[in-house]
């Protein structure tokens, strides 16, 4: 790797021009990338990383330039020319059919539709030897639907190196893997460098970046800012290469706890399908603190969030709101009681994607003064604060009636900040706040955090990233099938010792201990 | 005669194959189509289209075949409307289906009345005629069921096995069914989605209208305003009690049929004469209710059924 000056160029990109209404995606974008050669691409959302790739793959057609493969020019607008000439692209959002196995999702598209037959043991054998070659077990007959999210982005690349890519485009891999499949993922790059083929690897995690790409290009705002050798740059001049400014991390000071706002005490919920419950847990939320939640994935994080925000209630143990059992439990109670709920997904339950800025700001508080009295709608005054949150949390927007399917990530998640933090609430639910942010939102969502603590609100951030939770949190817990662990104060422990809390280690003996 | 007398009686299975194969055809025809991603709810109209089209066709002195071949292009000629609109343009399945089978039942209305001005009752042709297979029929009780039925009737079992095959053993099914679960996916492998969705909805609607022409040219012989009488709907329903498989759909059918064909023989058992006849025309429609919340509560939709694919969006 890193000898680029001598290697064949593969791929090139001469002047790429893309607009979509009037936003300029891509502007006079070129680059090259060469035989064995991990380059990455690198920017923040929204900076023309997807739509580049989506013009070299032929799913969009460039308003300008051209993409050459091998030497060759490709047609504009033909996916089937970027296949046959060598491209594989594993989207950000799979492109595979649940319902179906893994060998038809591999198999599908490669043989004339006029064909007979299947083949399938042929395409069977041809699979086990590549998830050999490469490192990527998966089970061809397994169906989909039933694969983890990292088992399912093995089978996309299986389908690139089914069709004998030797460019393998990744948008995004490594947004949905934990960090073992991550490893997993560059082990299976690297074995695909070796034997000669060439990677664009898009991403805005600078250890990732760094980690696996010799060379990292530059976009902002859909222009080629900068060009480095990855040895040349650390993860500071990144950043600072990719917002176009210095960037830092919001300061963090200790906390002061205060008294105790929302407890649990002893709360078990049934589990949800594969999802457990929780298991008898206890935990008390302190005005003044930001009370970290580590844990990997599906380990009873959402029955937890499920639980504070109101949608279920415990089947045993009790909920207490300023040391009083709560009566009566349901979302509104929650928002009443002065809980702010930040969800996991901003897209599914944080907003409804048609509905504009204005209706999604006041969908927690239409149905009482000022925003409606007597059953009827005050636009005005919805319009008025709206336009407030806009302005205060710096939401990047046509304006209060634009839908907000057409704000990015950060901006969309902006808002939500805005709609619970303008309440002043007492407690904040954070629920994977981060997740999909450049660092430029990252930062701004932890710096509301730290002020809604300094404000003497409790904060609850749940997290699977650890080093968010290591930074921000005056106390960890880590949550593993429902249990939690003691309370952890800042800088007590190592991300390895959590780490091994996080594997589900350590629980028995704290029970042992207990009782 | 009681319960089981009817249900060991060879010619009371030869009825509910033959009340069967029209609803095979049609069942065949919309879980393509549902395959594909498009629900086609113009099945209805394109039933009684095909009805009409085949029986004029032999009427105006087409042979049996001939008319079978009139009928499916009729079907063909709507599926390409309706896919024209769901598929390119996007437009809601349910309003055009639904335009699709009052439009076909319309035109094939006031086509009846500009063929035939004068007639008070429709003239006949000469239906398919049973033909016993071989050896085949001289089987106990399935032999005169199954193999002593019209030529229509074992076309529509192969076609079964047919789509069956198409389906899962071929790279046009195997696209076919990824059109219907993933649009993207095929897109990303540079297929036409479009071309995949209008080319089942087309063939589907053809093997619809096959279904409708069964009713004029081998169960009955001449064709009647209503004949189709709900068959088409009964169809979608099949599809989802045979969760979207061909086989599965084949035995949905011959149940419901089996029912239709039991209610009628009961009517004239002495507990007709006391029950209103409406109660047994009614049982097979609740049997099938029963039937399809017992069977399809676990089926797997397709993933993509009525949803618009368009490239390019973001």
């Amino acid at each position: 790797m890193g000898n680029s000056g001598e290697a064949q160029v593969v791929l090139r990109l001469n002047a790429i021009t893309k607009t979509f209404g009037a936003l300029t995606a891509n502007d006079a974008v070129s680059l090259s990338l060469h035989k064995g050669e991990v380059i990455a691409l690198l920017g923040e959302n929204g900076a023309g990383k997807t739509t580049l790739m989506n013009i070299l793959f032929g799913q969009y057609t460039a308003d300008s330039g051209t993409v050459e493969v091998f030497g060759r020019e490709l047609p504009p607008g033909n996916p089937r020319a970027a296949l046959d000439a060598g491209v594989g692209m594993v989207h950000q959002h799979f492109t595979l059919a649940d319902n179906m196995t893994v060998l038809e999702n591999v198999i599908l598209g490669t043989q004339s539709l006029w064909k007979p037959g299947l083949n399938r043991a042929v395409a069977r054998d041809k699979i086990n030897e590549l998830a050999a070659d490469f490192r990527l077990s998966v089970d061809p007959d397994a169906r989909v639907g039933a694969l983890t999210v990292g088992e399912r982005q093995r089978v996309e690349i299986l389908k690139a190196l089914y069709r004998d890519a030797r460019i393998l485009i990744l948008d995004e891999p490594t947004a949905v893997l934990t960090p073992q499949e991550t490893d997993d993922l560059f082990e299976t790059l690297r074995k695909a460098v070796a034997l000669g083929l060439s990677v664009v690897f898009i991403s805005h995690k600078l250890h990732e970046v760094m980690a696996i790409s010799d060379r990292v290009l530059i976009l902002r705002h859909g222009k080629m800012v900068a060009e480095r050798n990855i040895l040349d740059v650390d993860k500071h001049s990144l950043a600072a290469l990719m917002v176009g400014a210095e960037v830092s991390a919001p300061k963090v000071e200790p906390g002061t706890p205060g008294s105790p706002l929302l407890s649990l005490r002893n709360v078990t919920t049934p589990d949800q399908g594969n999802a457990p419950g929780l298991k008898s847990l206890s935990l008390t939320l302190r005005a003044g603190t930001i009370t970290g939640l580590a844990g990997v994935s599906g380990n009873g994080q959402a029955a937890l969030a499920d639980l504070i925000g109101g949608l279920t209630r415990p089947a045993n143990g009790t909920l207490e709101l300023d040391s009083a059992d709560v009566g009566h439990w349901s979302p509104r109670e929650a928002v009443h009681s002065g809980i702010a709920r930040i969800p996991e997904d901003r897209h599914k339950t944080g907003t409804i994607a048609d509905f504009n800025l204005t209706e999604n700001a006041i969908l927690e508080t239409y149905h009482q003064p000022p925003m409606s009295r007597r059953g009827w709608m005050n636009w005005g005054e919805a319009q008025r604060a709206t336009q407030h949150i806009i302005d205060t949390y710096d939401v990047r927007c046509p304006g209060p009636g634009t839908r907000i399917r057409l704000l990015s990530g950060g901006n969309m998640q902006k808002l939500i900040l805005g709609r619970v933090l303008e309440a002043e609430p007492r407690i904040v639910l954070a629920n994977q706040p981060v997740r999909g942010l450049d660092i430029g939102a990252v930062n701004y969502v932890h710096s509301e955090l730290l002020s809604a603590r300094k404000r003497g609100a409790a904060v609850l951030l749940i997290s699977e990233d650890l080093d968010e939770i290591m930074a921000l949190s005056d106390v960890i817990y880590v949550i593993s099938e429902g249990r939690l662990s003691p309370g952890f104060a800042r800088d007590s422990m190592t991300p390895a010792e959590l780490g091994v809390w996080m594997a589900g280690h350590g629980f028995e003996a704290e029970q042992a201990h207990a009782s | 005669m009681d319960l089981f007398d009817i249900l060991l009686s060879a010619s009371f299975w030869t009825a509910a194959i033959r009340i069967a194969s029209p609803l095979i055809f049609a069942t065949l025809g919309e879980l393509i189509c549902e395959r594909a991603g498009v629900l086609n709810l113009g099945i209805e109209g394109i039933m009684v289209a095909g009805a009409f089209a085949g029986w004029m066709a032999v009427y105006s002195g087409m042979g049996l075949w001939g008319g079978v071949a009139v009928a499916m292009l009729a079907g063909m000629m709507f599926g390409l409307i309706h896919s024209t609109l769901t598929v390119p343009f996007g437009l809601s399945q349910h309003v055009v289906g639904l335009g699709i089978t009052l439009l076909a039942t319309s035109l094939t209305y006031y086509a009846y009345r500009l063929a035939l001005p004068e007639v008070t009752s429709p003239p006949k042709i000469t239906a398919f005629k049973p033909y016993e297979i071989p050896v085949l029929s001289d089987l106990p009780l399935i032999g005169q069921a199954l193999f002593s039925q019209t030529p229509l009737t074992y076309l529509a079992f192969v076609l079964v096995g047919l789509v069956s095959v198409v389906l899962y053993r071929t790279p046009l099914g195997l696209a076919l069914r990824a059109a219907g679960e993933n649009p993207s996916a095929v897109a990303a492998q540079g297929l036409s989605v479009t071309g995949l969705r209008m080319g089942a909805v087309i063939f589907g609607s053809g093997f619809m209208a096959v279904g409708g022409a069964f009713l004029t040219m081998s169960a009955f012989d001449s064709f009647f305003f209503e004949m189709v009488n709900g068959r088409g709907w009964i169809c979608i329903a099949l599809v989802v009690f045979g969760a979207w498989k061909p086989g599965k759909a084949l035995l949905g059918a011959i149940l419901f049929a089996a029912f239709d064909a039991l209610q009628i023989r009961i009517q004239q058992t002495p507990l007709g004469a006391n029950i209103p006849y409406q109660v047994f025309l009614m049982m097979p429609y609740l049997l099938s209710i029963l039937a399809l919340i017992a069977m399809s509560r676990r089926a797997e939709v397709p993933a993509a059924l009525m949803v618009p694919f368009n490239k390019g969006e973001r």
